[in-house]
């Protein structure tokens, strides 16, 4: 009988990339269809048509550099999915393939591939189409309005979103449960916290992600509307807030993306509270309404510092052993 | 869930396979193979030659400083004094006896009824003549260990975690003689004097703790405390942590905070020695895994090859592919099955599946293996460097305060060899320190 012979540990927990990414997909889940719901059926070829590019655009590239085939870890669907949640429905679709090929290419391909990619490939697409097409990038459509699925582009006067409203300032003109359900301008996968909230608690319960960087970003930028408040009731202001725009998508979702966020414990802490902090500086000072993408891409920048700067307290070096 | 010390992790406990019955007594063996080194520490020198008649329980070899002595483990003849196949991997001086099935004792070790009225010294004395090393698979030989504690400790702690998956070995030997585990733990209570002594067990074993709680006198001093079980819970650094909230420091013995472990199995070996005269000679070893046709725990003498051990215990399927000696985190695998069970030998496992090799090994930085390293390491940037070869870098992320306990790579989505990386580059640090 011929014996194997390996190192330990001989046993594993059965965890597979391909399984993490699956379990991203099935936390979008809830926002896609509330994507689908308000902004009708064009919101999900919209995604079809991301999805597609990511993965034509990954096969290719994988191919044409001769490396093995990395579709199967799943990671190039899930990067599709989440630059269609960033985009408005009435996106033409050839902005929403650029942007999928931008992705895979340029911000993850030629850097290096999956876990080498310096910035989140979905966002940084978003933040590429912002900059070269900035017209469609901030057409919101209405809520319930109808917008064909089969034309590559569709003209609609531009919708205010809550966050259009907030940079008045002034508190917005949905009631704080339509913008918790999603009935409100904004992108495919921003716009229902109660879906988000549901995707998110889900990759918290199996474990997907840790509560490090969701709470921190979550919490820092409630802090900060709360205390800076611009509307009568800081409280409502805080709500509005966190639900009027991309911080539940990008606190969940994309602030917590593996490749581009530190490792250790410390660093997502001060990872999410810079992503807070961020947030409300872009929102409050800066030119745009919303300040989610840029702040999670510089904070990006710092990831692999901060891991270098927060590394665990060695083991054995805490005051206090010693006999008693 | 509780946690008493940072990150390890959950795996399958499979310790049903094996456990519920009493340690069944292995039939004699023709021939013992005894190497000459089952211990961390010196090889003994074989104090017998081929031709010479030996007694049970003799002693066959001894060395100086941090040694165990070696018994015959049945009595017969010396037919070979030569290197044999170590479980440990390579080849080692190895002392062969043909048994002659009569078991005629030896009688250098006496019995006392007590312990009450030996000195520390000489339980001491006992322990090392005995040869009793730690029986939870370390082997660090016991006396060394209790004589650096002498004075220095305020805990004696008696490791009855056995957080391995499939092992039941302590399991059942509490289960089966829980006398012997608590008057060993008195015996070392009597030498070091500790302010508090603690038999730690996890939650999984309740059987064990129903019999530990009955066993154990009214007015005593030993503290049963159940922790919730997490791997590598019974690895000595988490267990002081565990217990008394203390780390050991760096390169330190857990006499530096005021500790000292010995398994639950090792009390027991000092209670054989001082009460019962008997050196180490057998032990209760668990033979189990998808691959044993009978799991279950028998006792063998020291020396049993693992083939016949396997054989006695039921035999193991023919699609078994790996037989480990010790547990599946950080056993180790066996390519021939003459290897003896040694005294630091508590299962041998066989397994059918083996871990898939992922293909693209990729690591996506999802800093699992971070949240799961007990020891605080960061095993994703170690893994970076070792393969960049950036010794500097290995040392600054502290790469030997790793215990190879499996964690990382056990929970690693990329399924890299993570633990295998870091022991080459703890060899490799080793090297570059000499040169």
């Amino acid at each position: 009988m011929k014996l194997l012979v390996t190192s330990s540990p001989h046993i594993h927990s059965g965890s597979r990339t391909s399984r993490l990414m699956g379990s991203v997909l099935i936390a979008l889940i809830p926002a896609l269809a509330a994507g689908v719901w308000f902004f009708g059926i064009r919101a999900l070829v919209l995604t079809a048509v991301t999805v597609l590019a990511c993965l034509l655009s990954e096969w290719l590239y994988r191919m044409v550099t001769r490396q093995s085939n990395t579709l199967p870890d799943l990671s190039a669907a899930v990067t599709g999915v989440l630059l269609a949640m960033t985009l408005p429905a009435s996106a033409p679709y050839w902005l929403a393939a650029v942007g999928g090929v931008f992705a895979i290419v340029v911000v993850k391909g030629l850097i290096g591939g999956l876990g080498q990619n310096i910035f989140n490939p979905a966002l940084a697409a978003r933040a590429f189409l912002v900059l070269f097409w900035p017209s469609w990038m901030v057409r919101y459509a209405a809520p319930g309005t109808s917008l064909d699925p089969l034309s590559v582009s569709v003209d609609i006067v531009s919708y205010a979103t809550p966050l259009h409203h907030m940079q008045m300032p002034a508190l917005p003109t949905e009631s704080l449960l339509d913008v918790f359900l999603g009935n409100m301008g904004g992108c495919i996968g921003e716009v229902s916290a109660l879906a988000l909230l549901l995707g998110g608690g889900y990759l918290l319960l199996r474990k997907v992600i840790s509560w490090r960087i969701p709470v921190a970003y979550l919490g820092s930028v409630a802090l900060l509307t709360l205390i800076f408040s611009k509307g009568q009731d800081p409280v409502l202001w805080m709500l509005y807030s966190l639900m009027g725009g991309g911080v539940l998508l990008g606190a969940f979702f994309m602030a917590t993306d593996y490749a581009t966020s530190p490792v250790t414990p410390m660093g997502q802490l001060i990872y999410g509270v810079g992503c807070g902090v961020l947030t409300v500086c872009f929102r409050y000072y800066g030119l745009f309404p919303e300040g989610v993408t840029y702040a999670i891409l510089l904070m990006n920048a710092c990831a692999w510092s901060l891991d270098r700067l927060t590394p665990p307290k060695r083991f054995g070096t805490v005051k206090g052993g010693g006999v008693q | 869930m509780r946690k008493l010390f940072w990150g390890g992790i959950h795996p399958e406990g499979h310790k049903a396979l094996s456990r519920g019955a009493a340690p069944i007594p292995a039939p004699l063996p023709a021939q013992v193979v005894l190497p000459m080194i089952q211990h961390i520490g010196a090889a003994c020198t074989p104090v017998v030659k081929v031709g010479d008649q030996v007694k049970m329980g003799q002693k066959i070899g001894d060395g100086e400083g941090i040694c165990a002595p070696i018994h015959a483990s049945v009595s017969g003849k010396v037919v070979a004094v030569e290197p044999r196949p170590h479980p440990g991997g390579s080849e080692a001086l190895s002392v062969v006896i043909e048994n002659d099935y009569t078991d005629t004792p030896d009688d250098t070790l006496k019995p006392h009824l007590t312990h009450q009225d030996l000195s520390g010294d000489e339980i001491l004395r006992i322990i090392r003549d005995a040869g009793i090393v730690g029986m939870g698979g370390a082997a660090f030989p016991t006396d060394v260990k209790a004589f650096s504690a002498l004075g220095q400790v305020d805990y004696v702690i008696i490791n009855a975690c056995e957080c391995e998956p499939y092992i039941t070995a302590d399991d059942t030997l509490i289960c089966t003689y829980p006398e012997q585990v608590i008057r060993g733990t008195e015996t070392l209570i009597h030498t070091l004097a500790p302010k508090h002594t603690v038999i730690a067990i996890e939650d999984n074993k309740q059987e064990a703790i129903r019999i530990l709680k009955d066993a154990l006198p009214k007015d005593s001093s030993i503290e049963l405390r159940v922790l919730p079980t997490r791997y590598p819970q019974g690895a000595e650094k988490q267990l002081i942590q565990a217990v008394t909230n203390r780390q050991v420091p760096p390169g330190k013995l857990p006499a530096a905070v005021g500790c000292a472990v010995f398994n639950a199995a090792t009390a027991a070996a000092v209670y054989q020695a001082v009460y019962e005269g008997k050196p180490v000679t057998r032990r209760i070893v668990t033979v189990t895994g998808d691959g044993a046709a009978a799991p279950k725990n028998m006792i063998f003498r020291i020396g049993t090859s693992f083939g016949q051990a396997i054989d006695a215990a039921g035999g193991m399927a023919e699609d078994t592919q790996k037989v480990l000696s010790g547990g599946p985190m950080m056993g180790l695998a066996q390519k021939d099955l003459a290897v003896p069970v040694l005294k630091g030998t508590n299962a041998i496992l066989c397994l059918k599946a083996t871990v898939p090799q992922s293909k693209t090994q990729t690591c996506i930085r999802c800093a699992k293996c971070v949240s799961v390293c007990p020891m605080h390491l960061q095993p994703l940037y170690l893994y970076r460097f070792e393969q960049a070869g950036n010794w500097k870098e290995l040392e600054k992320l502290h790469l030997t305060d790793c215990i190879e306990c499996g964690s990382c790579s056990y929970t690693c989505p990329a399924q890299l060899p993570l633990v295998e990386r870091f022991r080459a580059g703890k060899q490799q640090l080793k090297e570059a320190k000499k040169a």
